[in-house]
């Protein structure tokens, strides 16, 4: 079955949008990721301009963060005065990096900027989450289940401005959950993401917080800052298509119930070797691109 | 008078075909006593409507030869052109070379206009029924129907070509010799196809008869190529109320999300 998109007039297959969907839907509810990093390449592949692919992922993320904050909600594991402090950076990195994508737009470097975010950034996390799940895979066959231990967290305890969250236990400063918020926002904005793969791991090793609180959090926030990306992709460059949205968000919350299910039969560890492995495969793919003479070396727009 | 000499079929019958070519041609008969020939044509349809499950679709084009001399006997034969053109846009063609090791745009080119859908069909190989000088005129093939006046780059032709080339692998730009059936030198048909990647706007559809490479009449006729229904509106919000537009995106985002997590904590309770 053949649907037209208003926004991104082309024709696509509605089972192959329902399909995507589906397929991150089922990742995220298993690895408590929003699987923005995933939709916006498998979207490009589906013949969906990059411009409108970035954008409207955006909006698909603000449904799955939504579903999944609930649960959070009900298990009180969301460190709302961190969430805000996160979001007023992230508005202002959201801000900053819609400016940036629609500057690059207009030189035609926009296609380049959101590869090399994809390689650089998958790349880092995807190796750096590889090696501390094997690690952790090793630690608990040698010592029978002990976690691995907490890092120091030295530098960040020296800076000004502290304040008391509560529900994470953390007296720190309020400048390294901006900063962090911040990066997170104009990633958000430029790589159609809601940027949680990066957020968790900032906020377990850079803030230390408590991982119990950690992806609520992560997904409170992301809820804004994906719904402030969609509002200004929407204003600025009217990329944001309902009618695809709408599919991968069907999709999407029928994949998520699924996924939650099988990730809860599957070892923490070993969920986060396979999650590692996606992560790695993606960026690898998109390297590959970069690197390799493409067929057509000319590009309309 | 329909149409300016042109009608509209929406159910084509072998019948009203014919009933149809007849009326025209009584239509056109006393004004074009001048000329020797002329055409009369029709459209299966002068409107295309962009629906939801638009997936593309067909345009049937037929006509008559309308003669007021008897054929030249022995002369060349004579020759059927129809274009069908879609609205025209500027592009921006981007060429990427390798740099620092990976591939990056690092030239571009605007042309100035090139339609966004061009169907080329003949009933013969194109550089045979018509001459240089006559395409030029008519603007006829698809090179000639991109217009691309800035000159700053040296291989401007590459960039044209490269439109050309991407637009013919997406089923934009079309070339069909020998498409056209011409019967008896006077009754032609043809079907153009037009993709389900189409851009709404004024379609013109243009049809040439030519002999000896001369074109010796022309017959233009139009089809509007609109979104409709929930395509249209979802479309015109976007572009005229983009704040509300984008309100609405995440407000159907947030209800889908609640719904969805509200509907299998039900489901898994029950």
């Amino acid at each position: 079955m053949q649907i037209y998109l208003p926004i991104a007039e082309v024709s696509v297959n509605a089972f192959l949008l329902f399909g995507i969907g589906g397929l991150v839907g089922i990742l995220s509810g298993m690895f408590g990721v929003g699987g923005g990093f995933l939709i916006t390449p498998l979207l490009f592949f589906a013949g969906i301009p990059p411009v409108v692919a970035v954008a409207t992922s955006a909006n698909q993320i603000v449904a799955s963060s939504i579903s999944g904050v609930i649960a959070h909600f009900q298990r009180k594991t969301v460190d709302l005065k961190m969430g805000i402090v996160l979001l007023i950076g992230g508005l202002v990195g959201a801000a900053l990096g819609v400016q940036v994508f629609a500057a690059l737009e207009r030189i035609g470097q926009v296609d380049l900027l959101v590869r090399l975010c994809y390689v650089v950034f998958l790349g880092i996390i995807g190796a750096m989450m590889l090696i501390e799940s094997i690690r952790a895979i090793r630690a608990s066959k040698r010592s029978g289940g002990a976690p691995a231990p907490r890092r120091q967290r030295g530098w960040v305890h020296a800076l000004p401005f502290k304040m008391r969250f509560r529900s994470s236990g953390l007296y720190i400063s309020a400048i390294p959950p901006l900063l962090v918020g911040l990066a997170v926002g104009i990633l958000s904005a430029v790589m159609g993401v809601g940027g949680g793969f990066i957020m968790v791991p900032a906020m377990i090793y850079l803030l230390g917080m408590p991982t119990k609180v950690v992806v609520g959090t992560s997904l409170f926030q992301i809820i804004f800052v994906t719904a402030f990306t969609t509002l200004m992709h929407a204003i600025t460059s009217q990329s944001v298509d309902m009618v695809l949205a709408l599919m991968l968000i069907l999709g999407g919350v029928i994949g998520a119930q699924f996924g939650a299910r099988i990730g809860v039969k599957l070892k923490a560890e070993y969920l986060r070797v396979l999650l590692a492995s996606l992560v790695l495969m993606v960026s690898g793919k998109i390297a590959l691109e970069l690197v390799l003479r493409p067929a057509e070396l000319f590009g309309l727009s | 008078m329909i149409g300016g000499g042109g009608m509209m079929v929406r159910h084509i019958t072998p019948a009203g075909l014919l009933r149809g070519l007849l009326v025209l041609c009584a239509l056109i008969w006393a004004e074009t006593a001048a000329r020797a020939e002329s055409v009369v044509a029709g459209l299966s349809q002068n409107e295309v409507s962009i629906t939801a499950n638009f997936n593309g679709s067909s345009i049937l084009i037929f006509g008559a030869v309308e003669r007021y001399a008897p054929l030249p006997v022995g002369g060349d034969p004579l020759e059927v052109i129809i274009t069908v053109e879609g609205p025209d846009h500027p592009v921006t063609v981007r060429r990427m070379d390798r740099q620092y090791g990976i591939w990056m745009n690092t030239e571009e080119v605007q042309i100035d206009a090139a339609p966004t859908f061009y169907a080329v069909t003949t009933t013969a190989p194109f550089t045979d029924i018509v001459s240089d000088t006559e395409d030029l005129r008519h603007r006829i093939s698809i090179p000639r129907a991109i217009r691309a006046v800035d000159t700053a780059t040296a291989n401007q032709r590459d960039f044209t070509q490269a439109v050309i080339r991407i637009r013919t692998h997406e089923g934009l730009y079309q070339l069909l010799e020998g498409a056209v059936t011409l019967r008896n030198q006077t009754l032609f048909d043809t079907s153009i196809r037009l993709p389900s990647n189409l851009v709404e706007g004024d379609y013109t559809a243009r049809i040439f008869l030519t002999r000896s490479r001369e074109v010796v009449a022309s017959y233009e006729s139009h089809i509007a190529v609109r979104k409709v229904g929930l395509e249209r509106m979802l479309y015109n919000l976007a572009y005229e109320q983009p704040v509300i537009y984008g309100l609405l995106s995440i407000v159907i985002a947030v209800i889908a999300g609640w719904m969805a997590s509200a509907v299998f904590r039900y489901i898994r309770a029950g």
